[in-house]
């Protein structure tokens, strides 16, 4: 075979075809939307149907700031992509730095939300249905925005050495599509937990 | 009725594979490679529009048939309304036992079922919610019902209208852990005057001999009535099957084995041996004690 | 390895030390190797979960037979199916996905060879802990425990309270981590067929094994997450106290159902999908014709796809949902059927008027189209929630999902091994043995699951580790189990034949079967590369291009 000629006719025209990270970035977006959609499933579906305890109505607060806060970050990590696509890696680095610390605050957040829950209105996940679809629901998203902000992470430390350029960022695109997805389900989990389900 | 529909279905679905294993059938046969083919393709044919629109339309028209027939008779059954005079049987499913209690009758027993005959002129179905205690089971009498399952948390409904008197045999269809295959069902489908007679049985109060005194002694001093109850005596437990008529029925630990004092004796002596892995203890009583409440259980007709 | 090696005259060559082989194939991301060691993986737990089947029938081929005692019967029967469903019908379909979709579109390797490796080696870990429940379930002053509560694992059965121990969580971990290479093989095999196709091959040009696993990729995305989530939640309720399916907390048992049906459902149509694509790849090639209707094939897949996934309470027509639920779940299941008789009819299709070689593999295709046939339409009789009431949780849906299954995918996937394996070793199966299996196999799996229809409209009901004399099922049963030895000696002889033709075989050539695709075009076994130069094709059979220029299909697409 090693000597053949090719036996295709070849062409001239010009092939293009979809970027594979960002195809498999959208196929691991999917799947973790199925996870987290059985998850808000089984919230809704025990909505006041908890026996004893505390209800949702009675514990829980509103977190608008830390919102804000998750919801910001997905436009300065867009802008942050875009400068890095026109090679202004300083700009880039200052605005993916202030995505992690917008994230870090959410997370910080929704630590205190919690702290407080269980001491002070002894709310955990085996309470009650209301505890175990809250910590669930909110706990696996919580995880989602962890794992996204060690890539982020990650990422930073790869530019601070200097190792971040125009090349990279198509993968840090895929990476953004990411972080733009943990958004999205907050404003999902958000609507069901601190508005619907009260 | 729903004997009708699968006959429907049997029929339509029998005639689909009849005429599609033909076509299989012939095309294996008429369009094998000959010897003579050996270098010529036949016609590359990609494919047909008209063709493939009759085949999506017949099925197409088949499965609405279908449907609207199984619709019929699924509404028919499920929100069948419940008559005035019908029997009512609360079923409770344990692992690896059935509890029946007959709320307006006050009678309450187990594994074995006494419904009713029916008959279109004077129809007498019965009516069972069906609970459960522990995991999820299914009440299945095939020649009497469809199967419904007892869940817990989600109390169920179903009916039986017999036609027929006589006994049915069914168990329980869902798995249930490691008795599964042993939760026998015992359905006795009485005329009616045999039905009265039966209620009036059950509901009389336990057989009370003085001559097995020891028997029922051992009975209550041992952990037997923190699981089983013998009606107007101090052991009302609830885990276990009610045995105040334990004698009325055919068979001990639903349906694992006969009523006889031998086999009661063996398995109060030791489940295991007849249903290794059922929630009943081996009591260790002693030979003597054994035999006494053996005795005791003897009576309670 | 290749048939290409440059031999030096007068230079001698040591043999290679064997563990420069096994590390060779334990780090590799060669999608070819992968593949090869998917399909291994599953056929071992063929053996394995067959074995498991074999035990069961012995118990079962007299009444009140004490063969196995209950509890290692129930550990049995859920170990045989969820090794059949997770660690041999997934590994298997996804072995031949990574095999073949590569060379079929003209690409070097998947388009994530690291994740492609990755996501084996976790398939693989997921079969270890299901297994090593037998020795760590108990901890170590006990017998091992393998789980027993049904590879559906109902709850309330899997809360700690009813299933002590930890031979549930085996079964709980084993899935959860299995599923995760299954998302990430999925992921790859999507990316692949989107990115990676060589050119001029467009995605109407691709052939139907590619459209068949990408449909079926995403099947796998939307499907197996469920699960995940549900193992998720059965973990927590387990460990954390949670009470997702705790039915004393208010907590729903079919909350589960629901969960794992939604999973459960379209799984069986991710097994059955790349069967589908095999006969609409080897069907064509010994009935010398292109497949009938390649347009309608996609859609039809697709839609089966779609549909598919809004089927899943059949599997609950028992469990009390309302008149409309019961209705909804018929019609959608009976729609279902729609599709996949029109890709029967396809194929007949293809066979009509074609000159039909009946070699082993096409052998094996028409055993397909006659059992998925009858066990599309015993599924038809199962949709009817009505007639279902009787026939659900009994033989007669045991006898239905094993000839989908075995009469189905099984049947299947040795109709592929033995189409491919000249591709993947270099070497043909021998016919004679093939097609002993092949009569053997087919005389054993009828025995078996024709007749299991009949116990199961007579009342016996699954799982139960023996029955009750006297109820009409006695003979049957044991007829049953008579075919299922006689399916077991067919598949020794299989296995006979794929040892003895690895290393007696006949050479097989480039293209042994006079076929079609891009994957016939290189060498058998392929080189590294698959491809000296990427092709580029102009129709759906390039190779009937190259064969037949004077009439080539790019005339007529």
């Amino acid at each position: 075979m090693s000597a053949m000629a090719n036996p295709f006719p070849q062409t001239t025209a010009t092939w293009s075809l979809p970027d594979r990270g960002k195809v498999a970035m959208a196929g691991l977006i999917i799947a973790e939307s199925a996870i987290f959609t059985i998850f808000v499933v089984a919230y809704l579906f025990y909505v006041g149907k908890s026996l004893t305890g505390p209800t949702p109505r009675e514990v829980l607060e509103t977190p608008i700031f830390y919102s804000i806060c998750l919801l910001s970050s997905s436009l300065t990590i867009h802008f942050a992509a875009k400068s890095l696509a026109r090679d202004r890696v300083g700009a880039f680095l200052g605005l993916w730095a202030l995505t992690i610390v917008l994230g870090g605050t959410f997370m910080y957040g929704t630590a205190q939300e919690w702290h407080r829950l269980i001491y002070e209105h002894g709310l955990t996940i085996s309470t009650n249905l209301f505890g175990t679809t809250y910590y669930s629901l909110v706990g696996l998203h919580a995880f989602h925005v962890t794992a996204g902000l060690l890539m982020l992470l990650i990422v930073a430390i790869f530019a601070l050495v200097g190792r971040v350029g125009v090349r990279q960022s198509r993968r840090v695109e895929v990476l953004s599509m990411y972080w733009h997805f943990v958004d999205v389900v907050w404003v999902v989990v958000f609507t069901v937990v601190y508005v619907l389900g009260r | 009725m729903v004997a009708h529909l699968s006959v429907f279905v049997l029929a339509i679905t029998g005639i689909i594979f009849l005429v599609v294993f033909t076509l299989l059938a012939y095309s294996v046969i008429k369009f094998r490679a000959r010897g003579r083919d050996a270098n010529r393709e036949p016609a590359q044919v990609y494919g047909s529009t008209q063709i493939e629109l009759a085949w999506t339309i017949i099925p197409i028209l088949i499965v609405v048939v279908l449907f609207l027939a199984t619709a019929r008779v699924l509404h028919a059954v499920q929100d069948a309304p419940q008559p005035p005079g019908a029997i009512e049987v609360t079923a409770i499913g344990h692992q690896y036992w059935w509890e029946f209690r007959y709320p307006k009758l006050g009678v309450v027993t187990a594994n074995e079922l006494h419904i009713p005959v029916s008959d279109p002129a004077n129809p007498n179905p019965t009516f069972l919610t069906l609970l459960s205690a522990d995991t999820d089971h299914s009440f299945w009498v095939p020649e009497l019902a469809g199967k419904t399952d007892l869940i817990p948390n989600h109390p169920n409904r179903m009916w039986m209208d017999p036609q027929r008197t006589g006994i049915f045999l069914g168990q329980c269809a869902q798995y249930c852990g490691v008795q599964h295959a042993k939760m026998l069902l015992r359905i006795s489908v009485d005329s009616p005057e045999d039905f009265a007679a039966w209620v009036r049985g059950q509901q009389q109060p336990a057989v009370q001999d003085a001559s097995v005194a020891a028997g029922r002694r051992v009975f209550e001093s041992n952990a037997c009535m923190n699981c089983h109850a013998v009606g107007a005596t101090p052991a009302n437990g609830r885990f276990g099957p009610d045995l105040t008529h334990l004698m009325s029925r055919v068979t001990i630990a639903s349906g694992a084995a006969a009523n006889t004092p031998e086999k009661l004796r063996l398995w109060i002596q030791d489940p295991n041996a007849i249903k290794p892995g059922s929630l009943m203890p081996a009591m260790k009583l002693s030979d003597s004690d054994l035999d006494a409440v053996v005795s005791y259980m003897e009576t309670l007709r | 390895m290749s048939s290409n090696a440059i031999t030096i005259p007068g230079v001698q060559i040591d043999e290679r030390p064997w563990v420069d082989t096994l590390h060779e194939w334990v780090t590799t991301v060669d999608h070819k190797r992968l593949g090869v060691l998917y399909i291994l993986y599953a056929l071992l737990f063929l053996v394995v979960a067959g074995g498991e089947a074999l035990i069961i029938r012995i118990q079962l081929m007299f009444p009140h037979n004490q063969f196995v005692s209950p509890q290692v019967f129930n550990r049995l029967f859920t170990m045989h199916g969820t090794t059949m469903v997770f660690f041999m019908g997934m590994p298997i379909l996804f072995g031949f996905a990574n095999y073949l979709v590569p060379l079929m579109i003209g690409a070097r390797d998947m388009a994530f060879p690291r994740l492609n490796a990755f996501s084996f080696w976790l398939s693989a870990l997921g079969g270890f802990l299901l297994y090593f429940s037998l020795v760590g379930a108990n901890g170590l002053y006990g017998a091992g425990n393998a789980p027993d509560v049904g590879w559906w694992a109902y709850a309330p059965l899997t809360a700690r309270a009813f299933s002590p121990g930890h031979s549930t969580d085996y079964w709980t971990l084993a899935l959860l981590v299995s599923g995760f290479g299954s998302i990430g093989t999925a992921i790859n095999i999507i990316a692949t067929i989107l990115c990676m196709r060589c050119p001029g091959m467009k995605l109407n040009r691709m052939p139907l094994l590619a459209w068949l696993n990408l449909v079926m990729a995403g099947m796998v995305l939307l499907a197996v997450s469920p699960l995940t989530a549900a193992q998720m939640m059965l973990l927590i309720d387990r460990y954390l106290g949670g009470h997702f399916f705790d039915t004393q907390a208010g907590g729903s048992a079919v909350l589960w159902m629901h969960f794992f049906w939604i999973f459960g459902h379209p799984e069986v149509y991710i097994l059955i999908i790349p069967c589908f694509a095999f006969m609409s790849e080897i069907i064509p090639v010994f009935s010398r014709k292109p497949i009938f209707g390649y347009p309608v094939m996609v859609a039809a897949t697709v839609s089966i796809g779609f549909v598919s996934m809004s089927v899943w309470a059949h599997h609950m027509f028992t469990v009390g949902m309302n008149s409309y639920a019961n209705s909804f779940f018929t019609i959608t299941t009976m729609a279902v059927g729609v599709p996949t008789g029109i890709k029967i009819f396809n194929w007949l299709g293809t066979m009509w008027g074609g000159r039909i070689q009946f070699k082993t593999p096409m052998l094996f295709s028409i055993a397909f189209l006659f059992q998925f046939l009858i066990a599309g339409l015993t599924g038809v009789m199962l949709a009817s929630a009505a007639f279902a009431s009787q026939l659900s949780l009994s033989y007669f849906v045991v006898a239905h999902f094993h000839y989908t299954l075995v009469g189905g995918v099984i049947v299947a996937v040795f109709a592929a091994i033995y189409y491919w394996y000249p591709k993947i070793t270099g070497r043909m199966l021998n016919e004679t043995l093939g097609k002993w299996h092949f009569w053997l196999f087919l005389i054993g799996f009828h025995l078996t699951f024709d007749l299991m229809h009949i116990p199961g409209l007579l009342g016996m009901p699954r799982r139960i580790y023996t029955y009750e004399p006297g109820r009409g099922w006695d003979t049957l049963n044991l007829l049953i189990s008579i075919g299922a030895f006689i399916q077991a000696i067919a598949i020794l002889l299989f296995v006979a034949n794929l040892l003895i033709s690895y290393f007696k075989g006949a050479q097989a050539g480039n293209d042994p079967w006079d076929a079609w695709t891009l994957e016939w075009s290189t060498s058998s076994p392929p080189p590294a590369y698959n491809f000296a130069s990427i092709p580029v094709v102009a129709s759906r059979r390039p190779l009937w291009d190259l064969k037949h220029p004077e009439d080539p299909d790019s005339q007529y697409e």
